[in-house]
């Protein structure tokens, strides 16, 4: 039996920076992860870094998160391949620019300092990007990083911050005996805690049913692929608006690229599927016409939860005192996901967030009856 | 409509092919290369003129009477070379043809997909003049081409004699054979290998006939390092009596082949760890049928027994096919097959041992020594890797890339899962399999696609 602080069920970025900002803190941890740290889709994800073109709700978490990612290397050991390379974001209609300007205008004040651009400022500044843009909005402090890389990592600092971390240690049971959680796992452990995080990503929805408050999650999958090593072009990160595709280089040259959705091969894999991996194959070339006659040498996918609003669930069950959730980033959660570790650690160590999560309420899924 | 499909028209997908045709049902064979006959009965371009003899050796006469089959079919298949198979699922193969995509249904399709060489590394591997056994034998069946002039074969496995014997009598000046397997463990696999005495033989005939022209074979020899400038100039092995010097500019080495299994990963084939082999291999009854219905494996993409063994599971695989859509099949052959299949397989039991697998590179592959040509990848990042934890091989290679560049891992692969192995001291069946992803081989951005 073991007796912690507080049990993190799912070793993504998440579960992964709360146990390593509450190990910080002295607090004793356990990370239970039924496969490996940063396996799924916290470490096969784009790896955009990026909090352009968010909800201006998740602004101020991803605004803190941002100040945590300058801190990657002291925080992480590692760089991860994090740069600041900025975002570019491509409007491919007149109407898509002024969408793009929309949001320019109402997330001024939260610090992104967006700078739209027009068709020859982006000829001008981003030559690379293809006669089908019309214009873009710059994030110049967004940027990318590896997920394979740091999403592990994160897991692995908490690990030295005196986390106990727990990979292929399914959990199987959660039980709350009044006082703290029970939680067993496969390999035979049994936890107790006063505090239960529930950060299972897609697979987060069958522990807050047990808890009686059930969330209409359902699974994506991107189809993400990269190419063999070109010469460096791309020097940012792209996006376009009203979705599509999305494309970075990476210092070693070779260019990542994801768009559309792939299908589940079983409740835990995914594959990008072949109309997906086409279609950003014939995409592409519009956008970034340098990759003509380029070869895409992998392709892969993950799987990701997503709730209607595409807004994640983070704070406080309404259920069930001391539980606490974050999950269903909806495909945006490789950013923002230290900053939703940190919240978390405010909770557990000073009753609240020191940002408002009130946006990202579970009760929002649950009319409340009056009887 | 959907097709019955045979991937790969070596010796098994053209052996497939005929007793689908002879049957009365026309299958589609796919095949990357122009022309049938895969690996082993490459054939040289259409205007070449040499003679089978020159090219195949004694085994003309198989190579003939299989080129001969996929000649005669021609009209009687849908045959599409040059033609890749990129990606499998739901049903449908993805391909890639002359910058076109398109799909494919399928009712049924035979895998058939072949085997390259496995390749432990040593220094200097990469350096030009450096060659697997295989891409040597392919140089001078397809092209009329040696990989040098004065070049040394290396490693061990069957092709180990036969291509340097092919070099010797196209010409070429083979400076010596480094056999990594010693005297002693070939004379204890003899008795497996007397239930084949005719590929024997032709082992044996090989050896002697490279000796007997002068060409030093050395046994139980470690290829310890290649070197050169621009290209190899000279390598230095050892043996029981210490380390050796010699001067070549062109070196052919392998440790046997390994079968090139990714098409069934991706058509969701079961696979299951095989000893003999030292890999993931998908399962298949003795017909040939995966453990999915409409998926049939042959030859030695589905672990390595050979080309004679191939053209009966190629023909196994297409009967089991037939009897499952319906068709009669000759009541005695699949009995008679599955005993030669089994014969070959004793054989091919008694090759392991004679060319047994050298354990010790694992241990002993120096940190430096570049595993991974695609990414960069050196055994010291593995072990580095290994040491922080890491010991599943799919998260070593999310960790440090490798198996990650253009080869998908088909060229480092099985050398990775040793080093992973020695390093987390694990036997090599428990740290995992490297999962498969489209495409198997690149993939060209612009291509044309096929509505």
């Amino acid at each position: 039996m073991i007796e912690v602080d507080a049990v993190i069920i799912g070793g993504g970025i998440v579960g992964a920076s709360a146990a390593l900002f509450l190990g910080k803190t002295g607090r004793r941890v356990a990370l239970l992860e039924r496969d490996f740290c940063g396996s799924h889709s916290s470490g096969v994800n784009y790896g955009g870094v990026r909090r352009q073109g968010r909800p201006l709700s998740q602004l101020p978490l991803s605004q803190k998160a941002h100040a945590i990612w300058a801190q990657l290397p002291q925080l992480i050991g590692i760089d991860g391949e994090y740069q600041r390379s900025g975002h570019l974001k491509l409007a491919r209609s007149l109407n898509d620019l002024l969408a793009l300007q929309d949001y320019a205008d109402s997330s001024q004040g939260f610090g992104l300092d967006l700078q739209v651009l027009d068709r020859a400022q982006l000829r001008a500044r981003f030559p690379w990007v293809g006669d089908v843009a019309v214009g873009a909005s710059y994030c110049p402090d967004d940027g990318h990083a590896n997920p394979r890389l740091v999403s592990p990592a994160f897991a692995q600092a908490a690990r030295r911050h005196g986390a106990q971390v727990h990979e292929q240690c399914a959990v199987t049971s959660v039980e709350h005996d009044g006082q703290r959680f029970r939680v067993r796992t496969q390999t035979g452990l049994e936890l107790h805690a006063p505090w239960l995080l529930n950060c299972a990503g897609a697979w987060a929805g069958n522990l807050a049913a047990q808890f009686g408050e059930p969330v209409p999650m359902h699974s994506g999958h991107p189809a993400m692929l990269v190419t063999e090593p070109l010469p460096l072009v791309m020097n940012a990160s792209t996006g376009v608006e009203g979705g599509g595709i999305y494309a970075r280089q990476v210092a070693r040259g070779n260019c990542v690229l994801g768009g559309g959705q792939g299908f589940a091969l079983d409740n835990a894999r995914a594959r990008p599927g072949q109309s997906a991996v086409l279609e950003i194959l014939r995409q592409a070339v519009e956008l970034y016409p340098f990759l003509e006659g380029a070869q895409a040498i992998r392709t892969w996918s993950g799987t990701e939860g997503y709730l209607p609003d595409r807004q994640p669930v983070i704070g406080h069950s309404r259920t069930q005192p001391g539980l606490l959730h974050a999950f269903g980033f909806a495909g945006a959660g490789f950013q923002i996901g230290p900053a939703v570790g940190q919240a978390l650690t405010e909770i557990i160590c000073s009753g609240a967030s020191k940002t408002s999560l009130d946006a990202f309420s579970i009760t929002r899924f649950h009319s409340i009856s009056v009887a | 409509m959907k097709s019955v499909v045979i991937i790969g028209a070596g010796p098994a997908g053209i052996r497939a092919a005929q007793t689908l045709v002879e049957h009365g049902v026309r299958p589609v064979l796919l095949d990357e290369a122009a022309r049938g006959g895969g690996q082993i009965y490459r054939r040289q371009p259409a205007n070449f003129k040499r003679s089978a003899v020159k090219l195949y050796g004694f085994e003309a006469r198989k190579a003939n009477a299989l080129h001969q089959t996929i000649d005669t079919l021609r009209e009687q298949l849908d045959y599409r070379p040059e033609t890749l198979v990129w990606n499998a699922e739901d049903g449908t193969l993805d391909t890639l043809h002359d910058g076109h995509a398109a799909r494919l249904a399928f009712s049924k399709v035979i895998v058939a997909t072949g085997a390259t060489d496995r390749i432990l590394p040593v220094p200097g591997w990469t350096l030009p003049g450096v060659y697997s056994l295989g891409a040597a034998q392919i140089a001078l069946k397809f092209q009329g081409c040696a990989i040098g002039e004065r070049v040394v074969f290396a490693g061990s496995g069957p092709l180990l004699y036969l291509v340097a014997y092919q070099y010797a009598k196209a010409g070429a000046k083979v400076v010596a054979v480094l056999d990594s397997s010693p005297f002693s463990a070939q004379a204890r696999a003899l008795p497996g290998l007397l239930s084949q005495p005719a590929t024997l033989a032709k082992g044996i005939y090989y050896r002697g006939w490279l000796t007997a022209h002068g060409i030093a074979v050395h046994q139980g020899a470690t290829l310890n390092r290649i070197d050169g400038e621009q290209r190899v100039q000279s390598l230095k092995w050892s043996d029981s009596n210490g380390q050796h010097q010699l001067d070549c500019d062109a070196v052919a080495f392998a440790h046997g082949l390994r079968s090139e299994t990714q098409l069934a990963d991706l058509l969701g084939c079961e696979f299951a760890w095989n000893p003999l082999n030292r890999a993931w291999l998908p399962t298949r009854d003795n017909a040939g049928r995966s453990s999915i219905a409409q998926v049939y494996l042959a030859g030695d993409g589905a672990g390595i027994m050979g080309a004679d063994a191939a053209e009966m599971a190629g023909e196994r695989a297409a009967l089991a096919l037939l009897e499952d859509i319906g068709y009669l099949i000759p009541p005695q052959r699949p009995a008679q097959l599955e005993q030669s299949l089994k014969r070959i397989g004793d054989f091919r039991q008694g090759l392991e041992r004679a060319f047994a697998f050298p354990e010790h590179w694992a241990a002993e592959v120096a940190d430096d020594v570049m595993v991974c040509r695609c990414e960069e990848v050196r055994a010291g990042d593995i072990r580095e890797v290994v040491r922080e934890g890491h010991w599943e091989i799919n998260r070593v290679k999310a960790h440090c890339r490798v198996g990650m560049g253009r080869c998908q891992g088909r060229m480092c692969g099985a050398a990775a899962a040793e080093i992973i192995a020695r390093e987390s001291q694990r036997p090599v069946s428990e740290i995992g399999r490297l999962r498969a992803q489209a495409p198997i081989k690149p993939l060209p951005f612009g291509l044309e696609i096929e509505a």
